[in-house]
Parts: C-alpha cells; structure tokens; sequence
C-alpha cells in the first residue's frame, strides 16, 4: 500500500523536474566535433583534393560501402575519378577516417540523412566534397611523400635531402 | 632419380630436406616464413641483403650459435639451425629498420601498395616505428618507356632489378650508377627500355620502383581485382597469366607460374598486349548490312536473326576457323559447317608447315620439350628462326640453357647453382654450344658460338650436312663449301656430344627446314641420343587447330551462293589482299565473328561480337603440344558472347541437334573429345564445371575485395546477385574456396603474411619447382610412337642471287607481327615503320640510303618501306617486317623489286 502511495507521490514531483525532452528538430542537440555521422571528403590547404585514391578506406569499410577510382591529372597527382558512397549501407564506424592517410575522409556531426527514396542515399564525389580542410588543419601528403606530383619537386619536401646528382664524384 | 633425403634440425624438430638447396629455399619449401629481398627463386642468391638470417649451430652442444645467411648456407646433412631465435629476430627488425630510414612515405600513390614485397617483409620483420630522424635520400625519376615506370626513392638497394635485366634476360639498357648511399638503378640516359622482358621488372622489384605504366592508368588494388587463371594469346608459347577485371574493364595481366613453361616471367607483349580488350576497336554489338552496296548498321539480337537463319540455309557453307580461338570454338565451327568446309584459315605454307612439324613431332624421333626442358638442353642449334621475335620466352629460356655448361663446372668445383654471383664470376664467357643460321642478326647471337646467315635453302643445306655428319646414313650434301662443311661438322660434333641437344625451328622457316631438322633428330636417335625439337609456331593455337581436321586455303572452291563463316580471322592477314577480295565477292552471305574491328570484319554482311580471352573460356594448345585452359575473368556483357555460344546459337537456327544440346561450355567439351579422341586427355585433366573445393567454388576475388554495395549503387541502390557462371568451377565472388586450387585453376596468388607476387611460392612444392598437384597444362603430344622412319632425301638446291630483285624473308617484330597485341595502346607505339633490311652492298647498288622511303613491289604488291642498313643481311636479301599494321600480306620468301620513291 505504502509503496503503490510512494510512486504516485514520485510520479507527482517529476512535474515539476526541468524537461528532458529537446524540442528536435526545432532545437538542434550539440554533437562534439568527432561525433560520427555523415561522411565528407576535405581539401587541403591550397583548395586541391585531399584524397589520393588510396582505396584504403574503401578496403577499412567492413559493409563494403565505399566504391572509387583512381586517376591522374596531367602532374601524375592522383585524385578520385569517381568516389561513391552509399548511405544506406554505412554503419558509421569511422573506420574509413581511420585508414585514410592523407586525412581526407571525415566524419561529420550530421546525422540527418533521412530520404524518402533509398537511391538518394548515394552519395558522388561532387556531394561528398567540402571546401574545407575538416577537423585537421594543414595537412597536404603530397609535401610529405617522396612522389613528384606538381606540388612539390623531388627533394624539396619535408623532410627530404635535394636529389643526388650522379654525375658527381663528391658524395 | 630419387636423391638422398638430409636430416636438419630447425629450433629442435628434425626434418628431411633435399640436398643440394639453399636453406633459405628449404625453410620456405617446409613452411618457414623467413624475409627476404635479394633472392629471388628464378635469380638465385647473391646474399645482399642480410636479411635472410638464421641462426646456426656447429653441434648440439653449441648454444650459442652464430648469425649466418640462409640464402648462402647450403642445406647439408646434420645442420642444426634456429630461426625463430631471439638475437637472429632482432637482427632481421635492425636491417629492415636500415632499408626503410630512406624509403619515401608513398605507400598510399604507390601502385605496389598491397602486393609489396617490402610490406610484407616489414610487417613480417616486426618493424613498425621509425627512430631515424634524418632527412631522407631523393633521387629523380626517369621515363622509361610506355610500359614501366620509374619512382627511384622507393628502392631498397636489392639489385634484383639489374641482375634480371642484365644477366638473366641479357639486357643491355639497364644497369647500377653511383656509390654507397647514393645508388641509382636506371638507364644512361631517358628513354625506353629496349628488352623485350623490361615489363617483368614490375614483378621482380620489391617496392614500387619499377611499376606497370599501363595498369597506372586505370589503377586498381590487388584486392579489389576480379581474376582468372588465363592463357596468353600473343604466342605459341601459351605463358600461364593471371587477367585482372575491375569495373567491367581488364585493368592488367601478370604472370601465374607454372614450372614447365614460363616460370615466374612473362614478355612484353604477353604483359601489355591485353589493353586490345579494352580498345575502342571492339564490336560491341551485332551488325547488319542491308544490301551489298550499304553499310554496316548496329542492330539487335532479334533483328539479325532472320537473316542469319536465310544465310545459314544455304547448301554451300564455307567455315575458316582461326589459330587464335580456342579449340572449343574451331570445334564449334567444324559442326556448324560440317567437317568438309572446314578451312583452317591460314596461309598454305603456315597450314603444311604446321602439319608437317605435328607430324614430325608424333613421328617418334624427337621429343617435343617444355620451356624447362628447354633450360636444361646443353647443345643448341637454331635454324631460321629469330625466336626472340616470335617466341620471347622460348629465346629467354635458350638463354638460360647457354649458361648450362658454366653451372656443371661450378659444380665441379662444389660451388652450387643457386650461388648466383659465384657461378656467373667463375663463367665469364662460358657458354653451353649454341649455333645460330638465321638470315639475319638475331639478339641471341652474341651467345651464339658460330652464326650462319643464309636463307632457308642455304640454312636447310647446312642441316641436311649436319645430319650426315652425326649419322652415315643420312643424305649427304653436294657441293657445299669447306667453310660451312666445317661448320657443320663443329655443330654435329657438340650435338653428338651433348646430354640433352636441342633443335629450334619456327614460323619463319620452311618445310626444307623442317625436313632437314627432321634428319638431324632420327640421325641422334641413331646413335642413342634423345633430341627435342622446339618449335616457335605462329599464333596462341596454331598447334590446336593444326591437330585439328581442316582443308587448306589453296583447296577453297566457291560457288555463287555460298555462305562463309568466318571465325576470329582477319583473312587480310593470312593470304595477299586480291584473293581475300575475290573471295569474299564471291560469297552471297559473310559471317563474321570477331572481337575487333579490321579489314575483314569491316566487310561482313552480318557482324558477330565476340568475347576475348578475358570474357570467355578455352582450350589452347601451345607450341609443346601442351593443352591449357582460360577462364573467364568477368562475365560477357551481352550480345557480346563466347565464340562456342554464338555458333551454339547459329546451329540452332540452322536446325542441328547440337544447337540445343550445347548448353554449357563442358556440352562442347564432351562433343569434341567424340570427335577426337586425342583431345579426351583434356577432358580427363581439367576440372569440369561441376568440380568444387570443399563443397565451394573457388573464388575469383580475394576476401579483402571492396565496394561491392557501392559499385553498381549509381545504376540502382539494390544490390544484384553476383554473376553466376555455369561454364567453370570457378565464381564471380568473393565467396568460396580461397585456399590452394588445382594448379590450373589459381585465380590469384595470395597466402596469409604473402600480399606481393613471392606468395607463389606457397602454391608450390619448392621454390622455383613444381606446383602442387602437378604444373598446369596436359601434353597431347607424346613421343610413343616408335614408327620406323626414313631420311628425308629432298636437299634443295643453294641461294644465289637473282639478277630481276632481291630476294625478301619475313622478319618477325615481337611488337606489331601478331595481331592482337598491336591493337593495344601501350604497345603499339612501340611499333616500327615498315622497313626493309638490306646490306650495304644492295644499298649502293639501288643507290640508297638508311631512312629513305622506298617502294617495294612483290608481285604485284607495292608497300612503302624505310631502309634500313644491316651488314648481317647476305648479298641478295633483303628482310621485310612482317605483317605490321596497315602493312598487306605478303607471302614471303618471294622476288621483289626495290623503287626509290
């Protein structure tokens, strides 16, 4: 009896307890930063495609969802000809931000990717690509890596010695 | 012969090894996955790299031990070594942890990525943190080529890439400049490498400092290609390939080993030449012509079948089957048209030629060898044939056979086979008998011992002398001059002499040759020795179709109102241009089925698409009389279809029972081997369609394959079943049997801890041997028969020069003679201008120049030609290139008559 009374009474003060429900959509929730959500691919800091068609994250992708190909400008730098990806198949596990090694692929704190038709969630490069640089500033691989690509010449690198010259005896 | 098995004792298990291996290739063999760089099976050791090490034991008693090579340890009786010791494991992490301070961070726009060697070797080593905290060495990058590309900073010092290029493939180009830290591997200056093997040096290179330049474009991962065990159809060698599909597009082919043909290599034009399924000359779609006077229309299936049901109703129908399809599809044909119109489709010299070799081969008195029986022939004679041109892999392996004689006197002196560096050192220029007569310089002759430049007549003579010199009872040759009587007598001595003597004869010779050959090997069977005989055959299944029944071109009869079918051949290329066109004038209805747009499909009256190797499957015979089969890499997309289903499809319309008995690809199988007995073998060899692995087909992609929810998701977000293919054992998934297949049925070379090529080695009993369950292919071709033969007695009468012309061979160029290949990108700017070779003396005589234009006319054939000066070229002569694009056929040798321009 004691216990159907002390219910009532609890149930009777959570009226006057702040709310818990968040007026969504008209109120949006904070998400952090690395919250896991929709997928974007970044640019560096000249405005140029981060992504160098690796396919790394498309191999990290446990449901298998991200499909792309490699091609070349007229440097040799490699970008995606085409990078898909689709929504209705992502699990959102970061996995693909983890393996891209040029920090390309992101994970975004959008999570509204509702549709009506399941087609819509596919995603090209042209809905994925961002003009920004994402969560990590400054990061350009092709300054880092050994290849010649139109942004850096062989030896001028971080990190790297000028070419050997073979013709001379001195080294 | 059984050799005695030796005991050594690996961290405290005792195992039996054969003797006479490096113990780097013994522990691999038994499963060890000890690292390693500068070995490679094919190459043998040098001990470069130091990575390879093991610990050794002097006894039992000793534990300590000490760090040695395993690469350059013989495995001897009573050895006790350890491999997984702590110390030898640390040294292995400091030396890798060494190659790695300069290798770029590129791994993510590296082409190797995901089938490096260096990779594997890392991770297997343990190294995964870089201490050394210094800038890094660059170098800069040359152009090789259409076909390799050159990324310097990504080499590890290994020198595989130099001694393959130089002293296995004879390279010249190639080579090591600089010192210490700053070695570079390159060529002298920018510009294309001119061996004929540089494409393999994708393969042999560790890292990704030598990479395909035509897989660059359109560059897909390892793991995410779709593969098939394949044949390559650019030669009689019939190379075991693996064809890669990515997208609905054939991105690449490497090499698949097996043991008794190609090894671990392949050549340029078995590498490249498959960008031709990719190029933009295929036929798509079925095409129709209204009338005689209208052109080609693209059409529907339906729409073509009306009037390939009235042409098919014809009572006179003519079939050509084609040396490039497979036997299943010349099969095909034979049916549909019945055995008597049945025309093999090449020229008449190609079709006796080829009769005749098959029937020297069945004959009993030679022995038909495989590339490695080629390798161990310690006395070589060459007749007419520059096989560097028309069968690369063959002259590779000749190569190697010359280096026989310098391996048996290392031996002699203990030094082992593998210990590479040792035994190219003690060589020098020690090589095993190799003779040349050729009209022509050839790239082997430099490792020729005597050279003969002659045409057949002269070069058949010579062969002839030969075999009067080994045998007295073989013809003798009139009127031969001292010198090449001496000649001959110093190549019967060391054919006498030698355990394993081989003779090389091919496409570019005669029958006159032939039949010289023929008497050189009866006259070594008389005196108890057992000769092969190695013959570079013109196409992918030229030895197929020849064991086939078939009429020759000169034997077509036409009437007004037949029907011809043409399969998979480009007459233009078989016969001269005015017998192609008066016969197809002749014909009422022209059927042909083909993959490529050329002159022949471009005149038929109903147009056929068919699948290539990479979109259908096969049987082929290769030179050896070795059967083997390719499989599908992706399915056909419709109306294109394989050759042996579209002509299903025609025998149906034409109302024979096959039509609708011929289901699968095992249906036409079944049919063949009733019509011939030989070819059950086949049937009896290779796995049908209904063979599993376990319950599970084996599968086509790796477990790693990515994107198979995205990759059609543009098309439709519902995801489609895979392709199911009735026709092989083999699936369109990534699910099945990954494991070790049947031999002839290895999709792709992949072993846990083994991404790069080098996983090969798990597929097989040892390094560099045999593959488990016994190398891919089946011989048809046995020497059994021990039929009693008889010298051929027809010597023809010696060359002189004629006074109306000179005198023009064929010359075979490996890029731009065979069809196929020519149609692909990369390769076909490695073609020449069509030339003309001619001596000096000839020059002058005509009064021209190197790198003039002339016009040359054989028999009523005018082709314009470059000249080119080459001294090796007797008086008289004059070599043409061969059947290059754009260039007419002409049947060679023949008088011609050169005009300057």
């Amino acid at each position: 009896m004691f216990s159907i009374l002390r219910s009532i009474w609890l149930t009777f003060l959570h009226a006057f307890h702040k709310r818990e429900t968040v007026g969504y959509p008209e109120k949006k929730p904070y998400l952090p930063p690395r919250y896991r959500g929709r997928i974007v691919l970044t640019r560096d800091s000249e405005g140029n495609e981060r992504c160098v068609a690796c396919n790394l994250c498309a191999a990290a992708c446990p449901v298998d969802c991200i499909s792309l190909q490699a091609t070349e400008d007229e440097n040799g730098r490699r970008y995606p000809e085409f990078f898909r990806i689709n929504f209705s198949r992502c699990i959102f596990c970061g996995l693909c931000e983890e393996a891209c090694p040029t920090y390309a692929i992101q994970l975004t704190p959008d999570f509204e990717l509702g549709e009506y038709d399941r087609q819509s969630m596919v995603y090209e490069k042209e809905h994925l690509l961002i003009s920004g640089e994402g969560k990590y500033h400054g990061y350009n691989f092709y300054k880092n890596a050994g290849v010649d690509m139109g942004v850096k010449a062989k030896g001028e690198g971080e990190n790297e010695e000028p070419t050997v010259d073979l013709k001379s005896l001195l080294k | 012969m059984e050799v005695a098995m030796v005991k050594i004792q690996i961290d405290g298990t005792i195992y039996e090894v054969k003797p006479g291996k490096n113990l780097l290739e013994t522990c691999l063999s038994l499963g060890f996955d000890i690292p390693y760089f500068c070995f490679h099976p094919s190459l043998g050791s040098v001990g470069a790299c130091r990575l390879c090490a093991v610990k050794k034991y002097a006894n039992s008693n000793d534990k300590t031990g000490r760090i040695v090579m395993s690469c350059m340890e013989p495995a001897v009786d009573g050895l006790i070594i350890s491999v997984k010791d702590p110390e030898v494991k640390a040294f292995r992490a400091s030396i890798l942890e060494s190659l790695m301070a300069n290798h770029p961070h590129d791994c993510p726009v590296c082409d190797e990525g995901g089938e490096c060697h260096l990779q594997d070797m890392t991770v297997m080593t343990g190294h995964n943190y870089r201490r050394f905290d210094f800038k890094k060495r660059t170098h800069k990058n040359q152009n090789l080529g259409p076909f390799i590309h050159h990324e310097m900073n990504r080499c590890i010092q290994c020198y595989r890439c130099v001694r393959f290029y130089r002293d296995y493939a004879g390279g010249k180009d190639l080579n090591v400049f600089g010192s210490a830290n700053n070695v570079y591997f390159g060529r002298h200056e920018e510009g294309t490498l001119e061996s004929e093997f540089s494409g393999n040096l994708a393969e042999i290179c560790p890292t990704g400092v030598f990479t395909d330049k035509t897989l660059k474009k359109h560059f897909t991962r390892k793991w995410d290609l779709t593969n098939a065990p394949s044949i390559c159809v650019h030669c009689s060698v019939g190379c075991n390939t693996i064809a890669s599909e990515r997208y609905g597009s054939l991105r690449r082919v490497v090499n698949r080993y097996n043991g008794d043909v190609n090894g671990y290599l392949l050549c340029d034009r078995g590498r490249f030449g498959y960008e031709f399924v990719n190029s933009t000359k295929r036929i798509k779609n079925p095409q129709l012509r209204q009338s005689k006077e209208s052109a080609l229309e693209v059409k529907e299936v339906s729409e073509i079948i009306p009037k390939l049901s009235e042409a098919l109703k014809s009572k006179n129908i003519v079939g050509f089957g084609s040396p490039r399809a497979s036997l299943e599809a010349n099969f095909a044909l034979s049916k549909l048209v019945g055995a008597e119109n049945f025309y093999h489709g090449i020229s008449d010299k190609e079709y006796h030629f080829t009769k005749l070799c098959l029937q020297i081969l069945t004959s009993g008195a030679v022995h038909s060898p495989s590339l490695k029986e080629v390798e161990k022939a310690n006395a070589i004679f060459i007749l007419g044939e520059d096989v560097t041109n028309t069968a690369p892999m063959l002259a590779l392996a000749i190569r190697q056979a010359t280096r026989n004689k310098s391996i048996e006197k290392a031996e002699k002196i203990g030094i082992p086979k593998w210990n590479d560096a040792a035994v190219r050192e003690l060589a020098q220029n020690i090589h095993s008998p190799l003779f040349i007569a050729s009209p022509y310089f050839t790239k082997l002759d430099e490792l020729a011992e005597t050279t003969y430049r002659a045409t057949s007549e002269d070069i058949a003579r010579l062969g002839f002398a030969v075999a009067s010199y080994i045998s007295n009872d073989a013809p003798s040759v009139d009127n031969l001059n001292i010198d090449i009587q001496n000649q001959a007598k110093r190549i019967a001595d060391a054919l006498k002499q030698s355990k394993n003597p081989l003779i090389v004869i091919g496409v570019q010779g005669n029958e006159d040759i032939a039949h010289a050959t023929a008497n050189i090997a009866l006259a070594l069977k008389s005196i108890d020795k057992k000769p092969s005989l190695s013959i570079a055959l013109p196409e992918s299944n030229s030895m197929g179709l020849g064991i086939m029944e078939g009429k020759p071109f000169g034997e077509l009869k036409i009437e007004n109102d037949t029907t011809l079918v043409i399969l998979e051949n480009d007459l233009y290329r078989r016969v001269e241009k005015s017998l192609v066109d008066n016969l197809l004038e002749k014909c009422q209805n022209i059927i042909v089925l083909d993959q490529l747009m050329n002159e022949t499909s471009s005149k038929a009256d109903i147009l056929i698409p068919t699948g290539t190797f990479a979109e259908s499957e096969g049987t082929l015979v290769n030179n050896e009389g070795r059967a083997q089969r390719y499989y599908n890499v992706y399915p056909a997309i419709e109306p294109i279809r394989e050759s042996w289903r579209w002509i299903a499809e025609l025998i149906r319309i034409q109302g024979k029972p096959e039509g609708n008995s011929w289901q699968k690809f095992d249906d036409v199988v079944n049919s063949m081997v009733v019509s011939y007995p030989i070819f059950s073998k086949i049937k009896e060899y290779l796995p049908n369609a209904d063979f599993r692995m376990f319950n599970e087909k084996i599968s086509r992609q790796t477990m790693r394959f990515s994107g198979r929810t995205a990759m059609n998701a543009n098309i439709s977000v519902h995801e489609q079943k895979p392709p199911q293919d009735a026709d092989s054992p083999l699936a369109f998934s990534m699910e099945g049997y990954q494991g070790v297949p049947p031999s002839s049925l290895t999709p792709f070379h992949w072993a846990p801890g083994w991404n790069s090529n080098q996983a090969a080695n798990k597929y097989m009993v040892e390094p560099n041997g045999e593959l488990k369950g016994g190398n891919p292919g089946i011989r048809l071709i046995e020497n059994t028969t021990d039929q009693q033969q008889s010298y051929y007695k027809n010597i023809p009468q010696p060359f002189k020069p004629r006074n109306e012309g000179l005198f023009i061979v064929p010359v075979h160029q490996i890029f731009g003679s065979e069809e196929l290949s020519s149609n692909g990108e990369a390769l076909s700017s490695r073609i020449p201008e069509p030339f003309i070779k001619i001596n000096l003396k000839e020059a002058t005589r005509y009064s021209i120049r190197s790198n003039d234009t002339v016009h040359l006319t054989v028999e009523n054939i005018d082709v314009l030609v470059k000249v080119e000066i080459d001294a090796s070229i007797p008086d008289g002569v004059a070599g043409l290139s061969f059947n290059l694009p754009g260039m007419p056929f002409i049947s060679l040798p023949k008088i011609g008559v050169i005009k300057k321009s």
